[in-house]
């Protein structure tokens, strides 16, 4: 249980975040959003970039003040990398959203559409990690 | 205003992400193997984050408008299509093919390995295509 103390603490920051963006901007906190966002369009972009910038700089800082080292990287090799991070980008866009904007900010205005979305990426992850490690990599 | 307040909240965002342990592609991947030594990390997270987002949503609910500005950004309630589906099932299985979705995948990018900026980069590839296609679907 114990251990589950700093991932609960982590989620809480996550879910603050998110309430003061709704709170203060009045905009939903999904990352593929607003990745999406500067990527493909120009007017309006301020907030979103600064808040990129935000989410970039957490991790340095972190580890910076901690002085304890980052995780290591997956192990995945160059293609599966390009493989997942193309199907990542992709379908939270065709799909509306991510983790963060139908996980946390949709389920938490407890919307169907978000409830179906997060079951499904959940249950299609759990099926592709136990093809990978159970029937593939086994 | 809105700049700093952007940066404040994205850097509140990436600090839970690095504390829980969600920018770890083995917590999250920990998470996704049911058959495997089964790590609930990722559903304390979400715990935390709804303990929060659901009651903070249902109060602003209530409110005309956000603080600094004159809307809320917020989609309308809409149907369970193909399309929010198959990009679930497709978002999904990137995701366990690997373990980031695009919140700890930005926010590993700093350590300036090779695995989060190829991956960065690959993903926003794919959301410019879908941005591509999806126009040309429309009529």
């Amino acid at each position: 249980m114990s251990g589950l103390l700093l991932p609960l603490f982590g989620g809480a920051l996550i879910g603050i975040s998110s309430f003061a963006m709704l709170a203060l901007l009045g905009r939903i906190t999904g990352i593929s959003g607003i990745v999406g966002s500067v990527l493909t369009t120009r007017d309006g972009n301020g907030w979103r970039w600064a808040f990129l910038a935000g989410l970039l700089l957490a991790q340095p800082m972190f580890y910076g003040l901690t002085a304890t080292p980052p995780p290591l990287p997956s192990d995945a090799g160059m293609l599966l990398t390009v493989i997942a991070g193309l199907l990542v980008g992709f379908g939270t866009r065709l799909g509306g959203g991510c983790t963060s904007g139908h996980g946390v900010c949709g389920i938490g205005r407890l919307a169907p559409r978000s409830l179906a979305a997060t079951a499904t990426f959940i249950g299609t992850g759990m099926l592709t990690v136990f093809i990978m490690r159970h029937l593939v990599g086994a | 205003m809105h700049i700093l307040m952007g940066l404040l909240c994205g850097l509140t965002f990436g600090l839970g992400l690095v504390i829980s342990g969600m920018t770890d592609t083995r917590v999250v991947l920990g998470f996704l193997d049911i058959a495997g030594n089964w790590n609930p990390a990722l559903l304390a997270v979400m715990a935390g984050a709804l303990a929060v987002t659901i009651p903070g949503f249902w109060m602003l609910k209530k409110r005309p408008a956000p603080l600094l500005a004159k809307d809320f950004f917020v989609p309308a309630k809409g149907v369970i299509d193909r399309k929010l589906i198959l990009g679930a099932v497709l978002f999904g299985s990137g995701w366990g093919l690997y373990g980031y979705c695009p919140g700890p995948a930005l926010a590993s990018l700093l350590t300036l390995d090779w695995q989060p900026v190829l991956f960065v980069l690959a993903m926003a590839a794919g959301m410019i295509i879908e941005s591509i296609t999806g126009k040309r679907a429309k009529p």
